[in-house]
C-alpha cells in the first residue's frame, strides 16, 4: 500500500494515543489479553511508530489486532501517556476500511457483531436487550436467565421495568422518532457504510452468501444447527 | 502505604438536578437496581433526577466492539446531550461504567480538539435539527451514592456486620475498568486507590478486602465475550480474580458496572458446572451485588423487588448473616402475585 501509517495517523484519536513509545513493556505486563493470547501491545506500538509499512500491513491482515479486550488498563500504566487500546481501535478501523480484516478468522467475527450489537442499536435503540439474549446463544447465563426470559412479562414489572411499554423506564419501547434520528446519525457519520463493508468483504472472502451460515461460523465457529 | 491515599483523588459530584441515562446492560440484567437507584435518589435523598423518554444507547458496546465509528458515537452522545439540554439539566449521569468512559473520552477529546466539537455540532444539527450544551458535571450513579453514603447510612435499617460474630463483613469490591483507568482523575480514589465502592462499604459497617487482582479486568473484553468463540478469554480473566480473592474468604463481591456484576455472577456458575468448583467453602459461590442492590437491602427494600432472584449465585445466606428478613415464598412470584414455575437448578452450584 505504502500509505498505511498515513491512514492510521489521520484518525482524530491517533495523536492522543501514540507519542514516542519507549518500549518498556508495562502495557504488556498489565494486559489481560496478553495473558490469554499470544499478544504483545508493546510490539504493536513499536511496529506502528517505526512506520514499517510491510509490518503494519501484516498486522492489519492478522488475528493479532482482534485480541485486545479494550479494558484500557494500558492507558493507566503507560509512563508516556500512550494508549495501545485506542491504537488497536484505529488499526481495526483501517483493517475494516481496506477489507483486510476478512482475511483473519478473528477479523471475520466482526460480521457476527454487526448482526447482534449494531443491529440491536438500529432496531431497538440499545446494544443489548433481554429479547435479543437468547439462552441458546448464551448457555453461560444459566437456568436463571432461561427462567427470566421465559417469564419476563411477569417478572420485569415487579422489578420496576416498563417492559415494551410507552413512556420512560427500563426495557421500554423506544419511540420511532428516536430510532429514526439514531439511524440518520449512523448514515451521516459512516456507520452504515462500515456495516455494509463488513458484510461485503466477509461474504467475498468466505464465498458464503447465506446470512444464517455466516453468522453461525463467525459467532460460534460451527455450522448452523 | 497510608490507607487514606484515596483521599488525594476526589472529584466534583453535583448535589442535585441530574439527567439519568439508561444502560443497555443494567436495564437488561438488573432492572431492579435501576429502579432502586431512582427511588433512593428521589425518596430517600429528595433529589431531582430526570428519566427522559427519548433516550437510547450511547453505543459504547458497539464502539468498543469496532462496529460503530468514533464519529458516530460522538454524534449519538451529542444527541443524548441535546435531550439533557432540552430538559433543562446540566448534570449528566450515565448508568454504566462503559458509558461513563465514553462520555469522559468524548468530552476530553472535544477539549483537546475544539474543531471536532464544532464538527459534531454541525453533524447533529444536519441530521436531527438538534443543538446541545456540554454537561457541567458528568458522574457515575455510584459517585452520587458515595457522596451521600453517610446520609443514607442514617436511614438504613441494617449494617454490614455478621450478626452471628459481631464482626464486619469482608467485602471484595470491583469498580470496573472504564470507571477510572481511562481518566483516573474522574474516578473517586483514582484507578490505583479505588474508593467509590470502598467508601460505601466502610460507611455501612463492612471491611474492604485489598487483594492482589483487585484492579484486574472482570474479563468482559467486548468482542471477547460477545462472540461465543472468544468467551474463554472472558472466563479466564474472571477466574483469575476469583482465585486471587478466594484466600480472603469474602462474604460478597460489590460491583460498580452492570457488566462486571453479571460476569462475576455467571462465570461462577460456569466454573461450578465445568469443574465442580466454587470459591466459597460451602458450594454456593460468592454472592455478587450491585451497589444499588446493597444500598436497597440495607435500607430495607424487598430483595425480590430489587431483583436478587435473577442472580445465579443466590443471596439468602448473605441476608441471613446480616439479619435481613425475606419471604422465600415470594421469590419466584410474578407481578400479579402468581407463583411462577421454579427455575431449573444447576447441577453443581447450590442454590
Amino acid at each position: 500500500m505504502g500509505n498505511l501509517y498515513q491512514l492510521l495517523s489521520e484518525d482524530v484519536r491517533f495523536s492522543e494515543c501514540l507519542k514516542a513509545c519507549m518500549n518498556c513493556g508495562v502495557c504488556t505486563a498489565i494486559c489481560p489479553a496478553a495473558e490469554f493470547y499470544r499478544y504483545d501491545p508493546r510490539r504493536i506500538c513499536d511496529i506502528v511508530q517505526r512506520r514499517n509499512e510491510d509490518e503494519i500491513e501484516a498486522l492489519l491482515r492478522s488475528d493479532t489486532i482482534w485480541y485486545c479486550g479494550q479494558c484500557m488498563s494500558c492507558k493507566t500504566r503507560c509512563p508516556r501517556g500512550n494508549v495501545p487500546g485506542v491504537l488497536i481501535s484505529i488499526l481495526r478501523k483501517v483493517s475494516q476500511q481496506l477489507g483486510y480484516f476478512a482475511e483473519s478468522e478473528k477479523g471475520r467475527q466482526q460480521y457476527a457483531l454487526t448482526k447482534t450489537i449494531a443491529k440491536n442499536i438500529l432496531d431497538i435503540g440499545y446494544c443489548v436487550h433481554p429479547d435479543r439474549i437468547s439462552p441458546e446463544l448464551h448457555p453461560e447465563q444459566g437456568p436463571i436467565w432461561e427462567w427470566y426470559v421465559e417469564h419476563i412479562e411477569d417478572v420485569a414489572p415487579k422489578l420496576g421495568a416498563n417492559y415494551h411499554g410507552d413512556g420512560s423506564g427500563a426495557l421500554r419501547h423506544i419511540r420511532q422518532e428516536s430510532l429514526d434520528e439514531v439511524r440518520k446519525i449512523f448514515q451521516a457519520t459512516g456507520a452504515m457504510d462500515l456495516l455494509d463493508d463488513i458484510e461485503t468483504f466477509t461474504k467475498k472472502e468466505t464465498g458464503i452468501d447465506d446470512d444464517e451460515t455466516l453468522f453461525a461460523l463467525t459467532y460460534s465457529g460451527e455450522e448452523p444447527k | 502505604m497510608s490507607k487514606r491515599y484515596w483521599n488525594q483523588y476526589q472529584k466534583e459530584i453535583a448535589d442535585d438536578r441530574y439527567f439519568y441515562e439508561r444502560s443497555c446492560i443494567r436495564q437488561s440484567f438488573f432492572p431492579g437496581s435501576e429502579a432502586a437507584f431512582l427511588k433512593i435518589l428521589r425518596e430517600e435523598l429528595g433529589k431531582d433526577i430526570h428519566d427522559d423518554v427519548n433516550q437510547h444507547t450511547c453505543t459504547g458496546i458497539g464502539y468498543h466492539s469496532d462496529v460503530v465509528p468514533f464519529e458516530t458515537t460522538m454524534t449519538v452522545v451529542a444527541r443524548l446531550f441535546s435531550l439533557m439540554t432540552q430538559a433543562g439539566y446540566e448534570n449528566y449521569v450515565p448508568s454504566c461504567v462503559t458509558s461513563f468512559g465514553v462520555f469522559t473520552e468524548i468530552v476530553e477529546t472535544w477539549k483537546e480538539q475544539p474543531a471536532l466539537l464544532e464538527k459534531t455540532r454541525k453533524l447533529l444539527k444536519e441530521t436531527t435539527g438538534r443543538e446541545f450544551n456540554i454537561p457541567k458535571n458528568i458522574v457515575h450513579p455510584s459517585d452520587i451514592i458515595y457522596k451521600f453514603r453517610f446520609e443514607l447510612r442514617d436511614r438504613m435499617k441494617y449494617r454490614l456486620v455478621n450478626r452471628y460474630t459481631g464482626k464486619p463483613l469482608k467485602v471484595v469490591e470491583h469498580i470496573g475498568c472504564h470507571y477510572a483507568k481511562i481518566f483516573p482523575k474522574h474516578g473517586v480514589g483514582n484507578a490505583e486507590f479505588p474508593y467509590v465502592l470502598a467508601g460505601m462499604i466502610e460507611a455501612w459497617g463492612g471491611e474492604v478486602i485489598d487483594y492482589p487482582e483487585r484492579r484486574h479486568c472482570c474479563g468482559f473484553g467486548f468482542r471477547q465475550y460477545l462472540v461465543q468463540q472468544n468467551r474463554g478469554y472472558s472466563l479466564a480473566n474472571t477466574q483469575k480474580k476469583f482465585e486471587s480473592m478466594q484466600p480472603y474468604e469474602p462474604d460478597f463481591i460489590l460491583t460498580n458496572c452492570p457488566g462486571c456484576s453479571m460476569f462475576m455472577d455467571k462465570w461462577q456458575y460456569v466454573i461450578a458446572e465445568m469443574e465442580n468448583k466454587t470459591y466459597d467453602k460451602d458450594g454456593y459461590g460468592i454472592p455478587v451485588l450491585t451497589y444499588e442492590e446493597l444500598a436497597g437491602l440495607l435500607l430495607g427494600y424487598d430483595p425480590w423487588t430489587l431483583g436478587l432472584q435473577l442472580h445465579q449465585v443466590q443471596s439468602e445466606r448473605l441476608m441471613d448473616k446480616i439479619g435481613i428478613p425475606y419471604n422465600k415464598n415470594e421469590k419466584f412470584k410474578g407481578v400479579s402475585g402468581k407463583l411462577l414455575p421454579y427455575p431449573e437448578k444447576p447441577e453443581h452450584l447450590k442454590v
